[in-house]
């Protein structure tokens, strides 16, 4: 009866929502963060990536995907100088980041990392508490006040949806939590040092679906104030979490553009072949 | 370039879904088109029993339309589809409500042939409604034939002549209401003619919207609710 009420009550109904304009900005409406330009890398004589372009925007979720040994890894790392500690790996071109060549000779590279957090596949919580986990790269800045890291811990935590979860345990071993968990956790101590930038390299990859769930509700929540760059084999997850999507294949990058056209009319037919599954 | 390449599919499994789908919406239209061409053919010819016949297969159609959806169902449940697999499926779900419609519009028709039989026959054998019949049943025809070959040509040629119908249409709604004037004691005849009539312009209605789903299919775009000259214009884009 009272959903009658309703319905008699209000006879206008609102349709603004319906002849709304679908989804309308495009790459390139928006504020750029992360550009490469004409990025090359060797691992020895090897090329791994060929003349990549690519200007990632700021605070969205943009996806790498493609097939094994696409080079979609090795261009992540790129984008924190991950790169460096591989041996005999050499790159040419440059990696921009709100304008600043990060491969310049004066670049700080531990202050870079700092700025452009990276979250691996496997969780990788350092052997102590959830807490100084999460309170370990303040204390590497030399903070010690103990309730300036009470509320970063708290916030980080609450940030990577896992505060509700372990906030009665937080002086137990991180090594104690499910494997989602220790991904929230490993996602928790990489947003303490409000980094600008997230590198999140195939974060759900060892986790079950209710735990994948959960990272991506995650990622949503997190790109409003972070820029997000992820990697994924999983390809509807790229598709539920992105909102560009780039395809690479054989060290190229072969398409790069709004995850709604990628996954309904992608403009390369090697896209199409792989997003379908043809290819082989 | 067509973009709707079938084939090679890492899935077998899969590539054999989508070509079941694929041959089982040109099972319905061809079963359809029938129907079309059984209807307009019982109420040119008078013949009740045809008319009836139309009106009892009415529901395979139906059957077919609900089995196809099941299928597409299950294929977004089991494969979430993307790109042109995607644009498959969708333009599949689509193009069976239409061709569920046609199949309403036929028996309608035959319904219509069934009155008509009772009355006395014009001169000219219902010569308007033929040659109506048989060109939005060749729209039908050519609609299903541009789904099966991705031929996106094809889908607009067939678009086009809708105009034609309508045409043929308005024409034939002149020619009743002045019949209606003339002679009162027609008018429930001819009521029975124009809602003939009226089902078979909207047969090519709704063979225009399955031409529309094939360009989406094809080009993944979307051109319903525009202008011919404006989707030849997006199509070559």
């Amino acid at each position: 009866m009272s959903m009658n009420n309703e319905t008699t009550k209000s006879h206008s109904i609102d349709i603004s929502a319906l002849g709304r304009e679908q989804r309308s900005n495009t790459l390139a409406d928006e504020t750029i963060c992360i550009t490469t330009g004409n990025l090359n890398l060797y691992y020895g004589e090897k090329r791994a990536l060929h003349d990549i372009n690519l200007t990632i925007p700021e605070k969205k979720v943009s996806a790498f995907i493609g097939p094994s040994g696409c080079g979609k890894s090795t261009l992540l790392r790129c984008l924190n100088r991950m790169n460096d500690l591989v041996d005999g790996c050499r790159i040419e071109g440059n990696v921009q980041i709100d304008g600043n060549n990060i491969y310049d000779k004066n670049v700080d590279v531990s202050e870079l990392r700092r700025r452009v957090g990276m979250v691996f596949q496997k969780p990788n919580p350092f052997p102590k508490t959830i807490y100084e986990n999460v309170a370990y790269g303040l204390r590497l800045q030399g903070i010690k006040s103990r309730r300036t890291i009470d509320e970063v811990v708290e916030k980080s935590l609450r940030g990577a949806a896992l505060w509700d979860e372990v906030k009665d345990r937080l002086h137990d071993s991180a090594l104690g939590l499910s494997g989602g968990q220790q991904q929230r956790v490993v996602i928790a101590r990489a947003i303490a040092i409000e980094p600008e930038v997230l590198l999140l390299d195939e974060p759900a990859s060892a986790l079950d679906p209710i735990s994948t769930l959960k990272i991506e509700e995650l990622i949503t929540d997190l790109k409003e104030r972070y820029t997000i760059v992820i990697v994924t084999h999983n390809m509807q997850q790229a598709a539920r979490v992105s909102d560009y999507t780039a395809f690479m294949y054989m060290g190229e990058m072969i398409e790069f553009g709004d995850t709604d056209k990628i996954f309904t009319n992608p403009g390369k037919k090697q896209t199409e072949d792989y997003i379908t599954g043809r290819y082989g | 370039m067509d973009k709707t390449n079938s084939g090679h599919h890492i899935s077998q499994q899969f590539n054999s879904e989508l070509e079941e789908i694929r041959s089982h919406v040109l099972a319905m239209g061809g079963l359809v088109e029938q129907q079309i061409r059984n209807a307009v053919q019982s109420l040119v010819e008078g013949d009740v029993p045809l008319a009836e016949s139309v009106v009892s297969r009415d529901v395979e159609v139906n059957k077919a339309e609900v089995n196809i959806d099941e299928e597409c169902t299950h294929i977004i449940a089991r494969r979430q589809p993307a790109a042109t697999d995607l644009r498959l499926v969708i333009a599949v779900i689509k193009t069976i409500t239409d061709l569920e419609r046609i199949g309403d519009q036929a028996e309608r028709v035959a319904r219509m042939g069934t009155r008509l039989a009772e009355v006395e026959r014009p001169k000219n054998n219902y010569h308007e409604l033929q040659n109506m019949g048989e060109h939005v049943a060749r729209m039908v025809h050519g609609a299903l034939d541009a789904f099966a070959r991705s031929d996106v040509e094809m889908a607009i040629s067939v678009s086009k002549q809708d105009e034609e119908v309508d045409q043929e249409y308005d024409g034939l709604m002149r020619q009743c209401l002045t019949f209606m004037m003339e002679d009162p004691r027609k008018i429930t005849q001819m009521l029975d003619i124009m809602w003939a009539a009226r089902a078979i312009e909207r047969i090519g209605d709704h063979a225009k919207n399955i031409c529309e789903y094939v360009i989406y299919l094809v080009k993944g775009k979307d051109v319903r609710h525009i202008s011919i000259e404006q989707m030849e214009d997006e199509i070559n884009k």
